[in-house]
């Protein structure tokens, strides 16, 4: 029993990471019907970053930051010059064009930093918290940062005027410019909250799965799994799906396949889910008069 | 006398390299409303959107005297054009609140939004009842009240209505014509409507053009287009 509750409560930990990732995926595959294949190695690059600040010298959470705001950076910066000119292009071109950003990331990484593992601090070390003897400290401290991130972006859509503006460019990108919404902006704006987001994923889950260049493919695809889990227009079934993503996984690997193995259990999920119910457990039917 | 709140001169549009439009002028005057009529296809939808900057368009455009032809949409809106668009343009994922906020998104003047949504809530009451509801769950009608006022809550000077007589019961039709014609008294909002039903554009209308395959085929003040036997004949089927 106690090791059944310890494999479910780690599960959790990166259950988190895999939500906020299934949240980026969920923003951008909003704003333009598209999944972001390099969401995960711009998260792993960002990570290196941050990683790069704190060899230096810096303070975890000074390093957090510049990180977090430098990949916001970096996510408006290449809508802009990478993304932005294939608006208008074919879904397929779109895709290659997402996987050419994650091939150059990946060797990116690799050329400047080495393929080497490499261990990762966390802020959260010492003793477990509130006595909880099934999860390491750093666990509770990336479930809590996590869930610190969901709820940021909750209410940033839900009560910001930008955040409005964002999901009206959205879903309506022609009423929106005739209210005076700079949809291209809002688009931008977006894969830039995504990229913060990753790179936050990154930082929580580098110390449990080790930096090296493609820490984030296994990430990438249980996220996936998630947000396909959840449904893939929804942000809160995809976060939910994020986390359950992350518990199967781990009791699945303990007790049935092995750890091996265990990445199949996302392909087996998406699968699955594509199969006997396409729009995700939370996925909307929408009602709509016309 | 001061500059009319939109002077066209020459207007052409193209939907990718089919031209739609062949040089149209007209004007509409400041407080004025000016009826465009015409057939299916004729370019009346094209106009609207080739004046909001969604399409490409060639030709002199002046609201008020600062020409607007070369503008984006986003920034013509940001001057004070609002579009009702054909189909109502509602986010129909979004709440009649969320919708209304929207049309107030440029603006800063926090209490001179409070006070316009109260407003349009004085227009349209069964909005303000319907404010958390989802907007794409409201009726043909509530829909189009809700893209008026959405219109409205950008403080416009120009307001551009694309049929919003399309699909409703006369009874709403009516209903929103009346109250269309209170705005554009009381707050002398200058007006630019496309309708296919003529008679009603015309009582609300001082000035008319019919236009055909893209170009105007008659303009006028609108007593003088209505009594027009051909326009009788072919739009008011009298």
């Amino acid at each position: 029993m106690n090791e059944f509750l310890h494999q479910l409560a780690s599960g959790l930990a990166l259950g988190g990471v895999y939500a906020i990732m299934a949240l980026a995926l969920v923003m951008i595959y909003q704003a333009t019907q598209l999944v972001n294949f390099a969401q995960g190695e711009m998260a792993m690059f960002s990570t290196y970053f941050a990683w790069k600040l704190m060899d230096m010298g810096w303070p975890y959470w000074r390093a957090f930051a510049a990180t977090v705001l430098i990949s916001f950076a970096g996510g408006v910066v290449i809508e802009r010059l990478v993304v932005r000119p294939f608006a208008k292009a074919p879904v397929l071109a779109s895709v290659i064009v997402f996987i050419g950003l994650a091939l150059i990331f990946n060797a990116l990484a690799g050329w400047l930093y080495g393929y080497s593992v490499t261990s990762f601090d966390t802020p959260f070390s010492g003793r477990p918290w509130f006595g909880n003897v099934y999860m390491s400290a750093h666990e509770s401290g990336a479930v809590a940062v996590s869930l610190c991130v969901l709820a940021l972006v909750y209410a940033f859509f839900r009560f910001t005027p930008l955040g409005l503006a964002m999901r009206a460019a959205a879903q309506n990108p022609v009423s929106s410019r005739l209210v005076g919404i700079r949809v291209g902006w809002m688009l931008a704006i977006g894969w830039g909250l995504a990229a913060a987001i990753g790179a936050i994923a990154g930082m929580m889950a580098a110390p449990i799965v080790y930096l090296d260049p493609n820490m984030m493919a296994g990430i990438l695809l249980y996220s996936f799994a998630g947000a396909v889990l959840g449904g893939i227009d929804s942000p809160f079934g995809a976060a939910l799906g994020g986390f359950a993503v992350g518990v199967l996984e781990n009791l699945v690997g303990a007790y049935a396949v092995g750890a091996e193995v265990k990445l199949s259990v996302a392909l087996a999920i998406i699968v699955g889910v594509l199969v006997w119910r396409p729009s995700g457990l939370f996925g909307r039917r929408l009602v709509a008069r016309v | 006398m001061s500059a009319p709140m939109l002077e066209v001169r020459g207007l052409k549009a193209y939907y990718g390299s089919a031209q739609a439009l062949f040089g149209l002028d007209f004007a509409v005057e400041k407080g004025g409303v000016t009826a465009l009529l015409g057939a299916n296809g004729a370019g009346k939808t094209t106009t609207l959107r080739a004046l909001s900057g969604l399409i490409r368009r060639e030709g002199d455009i002046r609201l008020q005297g600062r020409p607007i032809g070369a503008l984006s949409a986003e920034d013509i809106a940001r001057l004070g054009v609002a579009h009702v668009p054909d189909g109502r343009g509602t986010f129909t994922d979004l709440t009649v609140e969320e919708n209304l906020r929207l049309g107030a998104y440029v603006r800063s003047d926090r209490s001179g939004v409070r006070r316009d949504f109260d407003r349009v809530f004085g227009y349209f009451p069964q909005l303000a009842e319907r404010r958390p509801q989802q907007a794409g769950t409201l009726s043909g009608g509530e829909q189009q009240m809700l893209a008026i006022s959405r219109a409205l809550l950008m403080r416009p000077n120009l307001l551009m209505l694309d049929e919003p007589s399309f699909g409703l019961a006369p009874l709403v039709v009516a209903e929103i014509f009346r109250i269309l014609g209170a705005i554009n008294r009381d707050e002398g909002v200058s007006m630019l409507i496309v309708e296919q039903n003529a008679s009603l554009a015309l009582d609300l209308a001082d000035s008319a053009l019919l236009i055909e395959t893209g170009r105007v085929a008659l303009s006028g003040p609108s007593k003088a287009i209505r009594v027009d036997d051909a326009v009788r004949r072919a739009y008011l089927g009298y």
